[in-house]
């Protein structure tokens, strides 16, 4: 492979995976603390029209990414409410938040904008750009290497670098802190959690709290960085993808890192290789490479390829009385 | 588990099911005047466009009737203890079975061999993809909310390719098969009721219709009239309970998932064989997922299942003459409507309940006192 391809591979690779590696972290802290989210799509939808739409409203970025996230977060705590607090089926709750999002985006989005459920372009002065331009500059002028490390690592924004430094940040919080190993614990065996005097339903509340946060961001990148205005259905099975993601990785942050990497790369190939002809084959079936990930992660549940263990008490709600 | 409320059961059947749905209601009719609309004149729109025409209540039907297959797809697994979440897929898997065997079948046979040919592979199909997750849930322990939605990304992807490069006629630009033979098409309402002398508007509603009634009616005496339903729901109530008497949990979970992919899979019949007389792109359209909402409204028994997809047929009709008489106004409105109903009589039932029990307890108690 040459070097240029090598480059612009590596670049658009990461750049399809943020937005995954967010919404599989934040998938990750809720059902490490046992709690289902199916609504990762649905969340990360509301959260990329919030931003859009307070980014065209009020030109901040700032605002923009704090209202995609406090929507996020009030949506993840919905699902609480249901979930955590009354004993409501989540897989259902998650359905719901999913359905809603998909609709009420769209009726909100017509109602403030009128433009087919579109929100106006956001400005480039607020759409989040490359953190080091003048680095990649520099650097593309090596010999060999220069491009590759330029335009592959270098020409991002900043929400990709914070999605590659959220995943040894989620692991330490996950397994080197108290709160921690009391939230893997609480996705485990909340009996015991219970009888140690923490509260579980404190601890999937910050779980939730966390899970929105994330999935605020990877609505805001979708939104600020990886196009200029929000369009109904954006997300366009992301969501399901970063869940699928978090179970290949087996419910560990570098683990589903990984995936989402790999997940990732064959979006970016599937986008690259679209009507390309390869002698002695004949077109490559781009719809093969788009269901890989899934096909992948089904082989991956049954077991064939080594084993996915979930929490234990994954998608039970937690009574007392028992 | 949740003692601390009882209902009795003209409540749970009847008045839960309708609160729950006034409270979504209300939900959706916040958001419409949070948009600037009047909720009343959306509703008198809508409620106009759905029943006030003979095309109307044509149309509300035939989305009704799509509804009622996935809705009783969801309440079968459901009685299995399972949620299928992949009506969607086994309903692309079902579309593709029942416009297959048409565009191989439909130049040559009759159309009394072709339609019972089409609608038995369209349940094959769906009942084929649902058994893979079901089987990987039985045999090998992974989880079937997972695998199915998982399972729907994969049936539409195959439904593209196949379309793309290999069911399109050579030389078409849109994304669809070459149109079935005359025999492959199931006959309209209108042309029914024209042979036995009653006067209909054509429309998309055809016997399709009649199939999810009669699909209801076989449903219920299966779950609730013979011993294979009663094992099937047996693990529903309780795997171990069922295990202990002497019933295989596993071969359960694989049957109540390939009865409920089949009855996703009969979407086909409705919306290929009834309709659109050929394999094209979108023809579920989100109604796998309208199913989990009518399941849930329809409390999962099937008298409940029909009356929710009238409903559901209603608000999809008369949301798009609302659309289209509202300026302002989209579809989508009730697509979120679908949610709100999903989230309160799904997710926030148990919210929802023990506020009602309460409040019928002093309604009722108060009533006493009086008499």
């Amino acid at each position: 492979m040459d070097e240029a391809l090598f480059a612009a591979m590596l670049a658009s690779t990461l750049r399809v995976s943020t937005p995954l590696i967010l919404c599989s972290l934040a998938g990750l802290f809720s059902e490490r603390s046992g709690v289902v989210d199916i609504g990762l799509e649905g969340k990360m939808l509301f959260a990329a029209f919030a931003a859009g739409a307070a980014g065209a409203a009020y030109q901040s970025t700032t605002l923009a990414l704090l209202l995609g996230v406090l929507v996020a977060v009030v949506l993840s705590w919905m699902h609480g409410v249901a979930c955590v607090s009354h004993k409501g089926d989540q897989v259902v709750s998650g359905v719901a938040i999913n359905i809603i999002a998909a609709g009420m985006t769209v009726v909100l989005g017509i109602a403030w904008f009128a433009q087919g459920g579109q929100t106006p372009p956001v400005s480039p002065a607020v759409r989040i750009q490359a953190l080091f331009p003048g680095l990649q500059e520099a650097v593309s002028s090596i010999p060999v290497v220069g491009r590759v490390v330029g335009e592959g690592l270098l020409s991002h924004n900043a929400l990709v670098y914070l999605s590659l430094l959220l995943v040894p940040a989620s692991w330490w919080l996950l397994f080197r802190t108290r709160f921690g190993l009391r939230l893997r614990a609480v996705g485990e065996n909340p009996q015991m959690v219970d009888a140690a005097g923490v509260s579980v339903t404190g601890l999937r509340y910050a779980a939730l709290t966390i899970n929105g946060v994330l999935c605020g961001l990877a609505g805001g990148y979708l939104v600020l960085a990886q196009s200029a205005n929000f369009s109904a259905n954006m997300t366009a099975g992301r969501g399901f993808m970063a869940l699928a993601a978090l179970i290949f990785g087996r419910w560990r942050p570098v683990g589903a890192f990984w995936a989402c990497l790999l997940f990732g790369f064959l979006d970016a190939a599937a986008i690259r290789l679209q009507g390309v002809q390869i002698r002695g084959f004949g077109e490559v079936p781009v719809q093969f490479i788009q269901a890989l990930p899934y096909v992948l992660t089904v082989v991956l549940l049954a077991g064939f390829i080594g084993k996915a263990v979930a929490p234990q008490a994954l998608g039970r709600p937690y009574s007392k009385e028992r | 588990m949740n003692a601390n409320y009882t209902l009795p059961r003209w409540a749970d059947l009847v008045l839960l099911p309708a609160v729950c749905l006034a409270v979504a209601l209300l939900a959706a009719a916040g958001v419409v005047a949070l948009v600037g609309q009047e909720p009343s004149e959306v509703l008198s729109v809508l409620v106009q466009g759905a029943f006030g025409s003979q095309r109307g209540i044509s149309y509300t039907l035939y989305y009704a009737t799509t509804f009622i297959f996935t809705g009783l797809a969801v309440a079968v697994a459901f009685h299995g203890g399972l949620f299928n979440i992949g009506g969607e897929g086994q309903a692309i898997l079902g579309g593709l079975g029942t416009g297959l065997v048409a565009l191989w079948l439909s130049n040559s046979l009759p159309a009394w061999a072709m339609l019972p040919l089409m609608l038995l592979s369209g349940a094959l199909f769906g009942a084929a993809w649902a058994t893979v997750p079901a089987y990987l849930q039985a045999y090998r322990g992974s989880h079937v909310v997972i695998t199915t939605i998982m399972f729907n990304f994969i049936a539409s992807s195959l439904l593209v390719y196949l379309l793309v490069n290999v069911l399109r006629p050579a030389g078409s630009m849109s994304v669809e098969s070459a149109a079935f033979a005359a025999s492959a098409k199931l006959p309209g309402m209108h042309e029914a009721l024209a042979a036995v002398g009653v006067e209909w508007d054509a429309s998309p509603l055809n016997l399709s219709l009649v199939l999810a009634l009669l699909a209801s009616l076989a449903v219920y005496v299966f779950l609730w009239r013979t011993q294979a339903g009663y094992r099937l729901r047996a693990v529903g109530s309780s795997q171990s309970a069922a295990e202990y008497a002497g019933i295989n949990v596993r071969h359960q979970i694989v049957i109540a998932m390939a009865i409920s992919g089949a009855l996703a899979g009969m979407v086909g019949m409705n919306e290929i064989a009834g309709v659109n007389g050929k394999l094209l792109l979108e023809f579920v359209s989100g109604a796998g997922f309208t199913g989990i909402a009518v399941a849930l409204m329809g409390r999962n028994h099937p008298v409940g299942i029909i009356f929710a997809s009238v409903l559901f047929g209603a608000l999809f009709q008369g949301g798009a003459e609302v659309a289209f008489e509202v300026p302002g106004f989209s579809r989508e409105m009730v697509v979120m409507l679908q949610g709100f109903i999903v989230l309160f009589s799904g997710a926030m039932v148990y919210v929802i309940a023990p506020m009602l029990a309460w409040v019928l307890s002093k309604v009722l108690k108060s009533g006493v006192q009086h008499g």
